[in-house]
C-alpha cells in the first residue's frame, strides 16, 4: 500500500514538473497562456528567439536587441566614435572613419539589412548606411564588429540604402539629395535639369564580403527615398521610390508636393551588368574612401579610390522604367513572392500596389505614357495591381508575414494596419505610441518572413516612459502577429532614432560567434605574443611600447626613460585565450579613450606626456579578483634628461 | 522499500531532464554524475583531477621532440604567469610531475574552471594564489606537449 502511494506521488510530481517547465519554454500559446507579460518574458539564463538589429539613427550606431524580451545586448559602433570600445579612437580603427572630407567621427545610420542567399537571410553580414556623409558599412555577424566602410561619391543624403539583392550580389545606395555631378560651383536655382541623382550598385565578394563600387546610374535630379530588391520572378530588378519629381530646390515641403504622382523607378540591374560588359559606361574621376578592417592585423586601412563607372539611363534602353505612384511615396516594399511592389505614398489617401507581371507586360508592349529625361514612364493603370482604400493617414513602410498578409505603418494616424495581399482588404489595425516610422518583421523583406512578431519603431514617446528632461528616449513596440488580430506586447526604449531594423532567428547566427582571436594568428605590426616579446623602442621622439596583459598584470609594468615631448605609442596585446576575458587599458591624461582589448587582440593609442613625474596606468575592465592590482607606472623625465629607456616586470 | 526509493529517484531524474531546456542547465546536469564516475574510477590515493583526461600513460623516457614543442607552447601561452624556479603569479612548476599525476596536470591546463570548482587540490591552489588559472584554450595535444616539457625540468 505504502509503495503504491509513493509511486503515485512520484508520478504526480513528475507531471507537475513537466507542465511547469513546459509553460516557461513556450510562447504563451499553451494552456498556461493569458498574460502578455509571459509572452515577452525570457527567464534568467534563457536566450531570446530572435536577434533584432535596430539602427541607432543619429547616434550613428547599430543596436543589437533580443526579441521578444527587448533587452539591449550591444551597441555596435559603425559611423560614430565610441570611447567605450575605443572605436575611432585607437590607432587601429581611426582609418574606418576616414572619408574624402577627412576624418568624420559621426553619421546618421538608417537602414540595416542582413545578407541573403536565394532570397533568404543567411546571417553572414549586416549592412547599414550612413546618411549624411554617404557611406555603406558592413558588419561581420561572427564578430559583431564593423569590418568595412565604403564612401559613395556623387551622392548626398544616402537614404535609399543599404538594401541587398537576393544573393547579396549587390548592396545598393541611392542618393536622397540630387547634386551637381560632378560637384561644381553653380547657382542653386539652376537645379532643374542640371542636378543628378546617383544610384550606386556595390558588389559584394561572396567569400569575404568585400565591397566594391561596381557602377552608378545617373538618374534625373529627383529625391530617391527608399528601395527594395526584386525577389523570385523579379530578381534582377531593384525598385526605388522618388519624390520631388518637381525638381524643386527650396521650400520643399510645399514645392516638392505639387505633382499628383511621383515615381517608383524600376532598375533592371542585370541589364546594367550587360551594358557594363559592353563598355557602355563612362569612367568618371571621383574621390572616395574605402576602409577595411583586417581581423588578423586587427588594423584598418583606408584607401582613396579615384574613379567610378557611370551609366546614363537615356543612353541605355531597357535599364530604367518609371512607375507612376501617388504623392511622394516613401517606403518601397516588395512582397515575399516578388510580384507586388508597394508604394507607400505618404500624402496619399490610398496605398498603391504595383504588379511586376503587369509591368513586364506593359514594357513588352512598349505601352508608355511618355518619358522623363529619356526614361520611359509607364501608365499608372497598366501596372496597378490594386489599392488599399483609405487604410490610414501617412503611410510610410510595409513588411510582410508568412501568411500572405502585409503590415503598413501610418505616421499621421499613428497605427499599424494589417491587410491582405491580393484582396487588398484591411484586416486589423492597432495604435502605436506614437507616430510610427519603420516597422520590422524578422526576415520580413525576404522570401521567407517569420510570422511571429512585428516591431514598430516610433518617432515620439511623449508620456510613455519616466520623463528625462527635454530629450526623451525613442522607442520600439513589439506586437504579436501570430493570430488574426495583432496584440501589443511590449514597449522598449532604443538608442538614437530607430529607423529601420533587421531581424533574424537567433539560431541563424548564435553558433557562429567568434569567442577569441587566436594569438598565433595575430599579425598586428606591433604585437607581443608573450612577455618575452614585450619591449620598448625609441625612434627619435617616437616611443613604441609593446606591452602584454593577462590576469592580472601588464608586462612591462614599470617603464622609465620617457621624456616630455615624446610621442608614446602603447601597443597592448591581450594574451588571454579564453572566452569573455577582455582587458581595458587607460593612461592618465591620455588625450583619447581607453582601449578595450579582446582575448588575442592588439590595440594601440598615443600618449603625449606633458610634464615630468611618475604616471600610472591601469586595467579598466574588471577582469579578476586581482583586477585592482592590474596597474603600472611610467616615469617621465624632462625633455633633456639622460635617463635611459628601461622596462621591467617584477624587477626583470 | 528499495523499490520505492528507486521510483522516486527515476521520477526526480526525469524532472531534471524535462527542465534541461537551457544549454547551461543541461551541461551542469550531466557534468555532475560524470565527475562522480571519474572519482570512483580513480585508483585510491591517486588524484587525477576532473576534466577531459581520465587516464593516460607516460613513455619510459622523455620524448625530446614532443617536449620541445611543449616548451614552445608553454613560452607562448603560459609564461605570463609561470616562471621556472620562482613563484610568480602562479606556482613554480619545476618538479611539478613529481607532485601531481599527469592526468591532473593536463586537466588543470585544459579545464581549470572545473578543476577549481571540483578538485580539492586545485581549490587549495586558488586560495593560495588568488589569481585563477587562465584557460588558454589549448588542445589536448598541446597540453600533452607541455606535460612532456615538464618532465625535463
Amino acid at each position: 500500500m505504502k509503495k503504491t502511494i509513493l509511486s503515485i506521488t512520484a508520478i504526480a510530481t513528475l507531471a507537475i514538473g513537466l507542465i511547469g517547465c513546459g509553460g516557461a519554454k513556450k510562447d504563451g500559446s499553451g494552456a498556461m497562456s493569458g498574460g502578455n507579460a509571459e509572452k515577452v518574458y525570457v527567464a534568467p539564463g534563457e536566450h531570446d528567439e530572435f536577434y533584432g538589429f535596430i539602427s541607432g539613427g543619429f547616434s550613428g550606431q547599430l543596436a543589437v536587441y533580443g526579441l521578444p524580451s527587448g533587452r539591449l545586448f550591444k551597441v555596435i559602433p559603425v559611423f560614430s566614435q565610441d570611447p567605450e570600445k575605443a572605436y575611432g579612437y585607437n590607432e587601429e580603427t581611426k582609418p574606418m572613419l576616414n572619408t574624402s572630407y577627412g576624418f568624420v567621427p559621426w553619421d546618421d545610420a538608417h537602414h540595416p539589412d542582413i545578407s541573403q542567399t536565394n532570397g533568404e537571410l543567411d546571417g553572414r553580414w549586416c549592412f547599414i548606411n550612413g546618411n549624411n556623409t554617404p557611406r555603406i558599412a558592413r558588419i561581420d555577424l561572427k564578430t559583431f564588429e564593423t569590418t568595412e566602410i565604403i564612401e559613395i561619391p556623387n551622392s548626398a543624403g544616402n537614404h535609399s540604402s543599404s538594401f541587398v539583392t537576393e544573393n547579396t550580389e549587390y548592396v545598393v545606395a541611392g542618393t536622397r539629395f540630387s547634386v551637381p555631378v560632378p560637384q561644381r560651383d553653380m547657382p542653386i536655382d539652376e537645379y532643374k535639369g542640371n542636378f543628378k541623382g546617383a544610384l550606386s550598385f556595390i558588389s559584394v565578394d561572396q567569400e569575404d564580403g568585400g565591397m566594391d563600387l561596381s557602377f552608378q546610374i545617373l538618374m534625373p535630379g529627383f529625391d530617391y527615398d527608399l528601395a527594395h530588391p526584386g525577389r523570385g520572378a523579379s530578381h534582377g530588378w531593384f525598385f526605388f521610390t522618388t519624390y520631388n519629381s518637381e525638381e524643386a530646390h527650396t521650400l520643399m515641403e510645399v514645392n516638392a508636393s505639387q505633382n499628383d504622382k511621383d515615381f517608383i523607378a524600376a532598375i533592371n540591374w542585370k541589364k546594367a551588368e550587360e551594358y557594363i560588359k559592353e563598355g557602355k559606361f563612362k569612367t568618371m574621376p571621383a574621390n572616395y574612401a574605402h576602409n577595411v578592417y583586417d581581423e588578423h592585423t586587427h588594423t584598418a586601412t583606408s584607401t582613396m579610390k579615384k574613379e567610378v563607372r557611370a551609366l546614363d539611363p537615356a543612353e541605355c534602353p531597357g535599364l530604367v522604367y518609371f512607375l507612376p505612384t501617388p504623392k511622394s511615396p516613401h517606403g518601397c516594399d516588395v512582397d515575399p513572392s516578388g510580384e507586388y511592389i508597394v508604394g507607400n505614398g505618404k500624402l496619399s489617401a490610398n496605398l498603391t500596389i504595383h504588379s511586376f507581371t503587369k509591368m513586364l507586360e506593359a514594357i513588352k508592349n512598349e505601352k508608355f505614357a511618355g518619358e522623363a529625361y529619356g526614361i520611359p514612364v509607364l501608365n499608372f493603370e497598366d501596372v496597378l495591381a490594386g489599392t488599399v482604400v483609405q487604410p490610414g493617414l501617412g503611410p510610410l513602410h510595409t513588411e510582410f508575414d508568412d501568411k500572405g498578409n502585409a503590415y503598413t505603418t501610418f505616421f499621421i494616424s499613428s497605427e499599424v494596419v494589417k491587410w491582405k495581399l491580393g484582396t487588398w482588404e484591411v484586416l486589423d489595425r492597432k495604435p502605436t505610441y506614437y507616430s510610427v516610422g519603420h516597422l520590422m518583421i524578422p526576415a520580413g523583406n525576404s522570401r521567407k518572413p517569420s510570422g511571429k512578431y512585428l516591431v514598430a519603431m516610433n518617432k515620439i514617446t511623449k508620456d510613455r516612459y519616466l520623463p528625462t528632461g527635454p530629450e526623451l528616449c525613442q522607442s520600439a513596440q513589439l506586437y504579436d502577429i501570430s493570430g488574426d488580430k495583432m496584440e501589443l506586447l511590449l514597449d522598449f526604449p532604443t538608442i538614437g532614432e530607430p529607423h529601420y531594423a533587421a531581424g533574424c532567428s537567433a539560431d541563424l547566427i548564435k553558433e557562429q560567434q567568434t569567442k577569441i582571436y587566436k594569438l598565433e594568428e595575430n599579425k598586428h605590426a606591433w604585437v607581443a605574443k608573450n612577455e618575452k616579446e614585450a619591449k620598448v623602442t625609441r625612434n627619435g621622439k617616437e616611443v613604441h611600447i609593446q606591452m602584454t596583459m593577462i590576469r592580472s598584470h601588464f608586462a612591462p609594468d614599470n617603464i622609465e626613460g620617457i621624456k616630455v615631448g615624446d610621442k608614446v605609442y602603447f601597443h597592448v596585446t591581450n594574451l588571454e585565450q579564453d572566452f569573455d576575458v577582455p582587458h581595458g587599458f587607460a593612461m592618465i591624461g591620455a588625450n583619447t579613450s581607453e582601449l578595450l582589448i579582446m582575448p588575442g587582440q592588439t590595440e594601440s593609442f598615443v600618449w603625449e606626456p606633458k610634464q615630468p613625474g611618475v604616471w600610472p596606468m591601469y586595467c579598466t575592465d574588471f577582469c579578476s579578483a586581482l583586477h585592482q592590482e592590474m596597474q603600472g607606472y611610467v616615469r617621465v623625465s624632462p625633455a633633456g634628461s639622460n635617463i635611459e629607456l628601461s622596462w621591467s616586470l617584477d624587477g626583470e | 522499500m528499495k523499490t520505492i526509493n528507486l521510483i522516486v529517484a527515476i521520477a526526480t531524474l526525469s524532472l531534471f531532464a524535462s527542465c534541461g531546456g537551457g544549454d547551461s542547465t543541461q551541461e551542469a546536469g550531466t557534468a555532475a554524475p560524470e565527475s562522480m564516475v571519474k572519482k570512483e574510477a580513480a585508483a585510491p590515493g591517486k588524484d587525477l583531477g576532473v576534466g577531459p583526461i581520465k587516464s593516460g600513460s607516460l613513455g619510459e623516457t622523455v620524448d625530446e621532440a614532443l617536449a620541445k614543442t611543449g616548451m614552445e607552447t608553454f613560452e607562448a601561452k603560459c609564461t605570463a604567469c609561470h616562471k621556472m624556479g620562482k613563484r610568480f603569479v602562479g606556482p613554480d612548476l619545476t618538479g611539478v610531475v613529481s607532485r601531481r599525476e599527469p592526468e591532473w596536470i593536463m586537466n588543470m591546463i585544459l579545464d581549470p574552471e572545473l578543476m577549481v570548482k571540483e578538485n580539492e587540490a586545485a581549490k587549495q591552489l586558488l586560495m593560495e594564489y588568488s589569481a585563477p588559472m587562465a584557460n588558454q584554450n589549448l588542445t589536448e595535444e598541446e597540453a600533452r606537449g607541455i606535460l612532456e616539457y615538464f618532465r625535463t625540468l
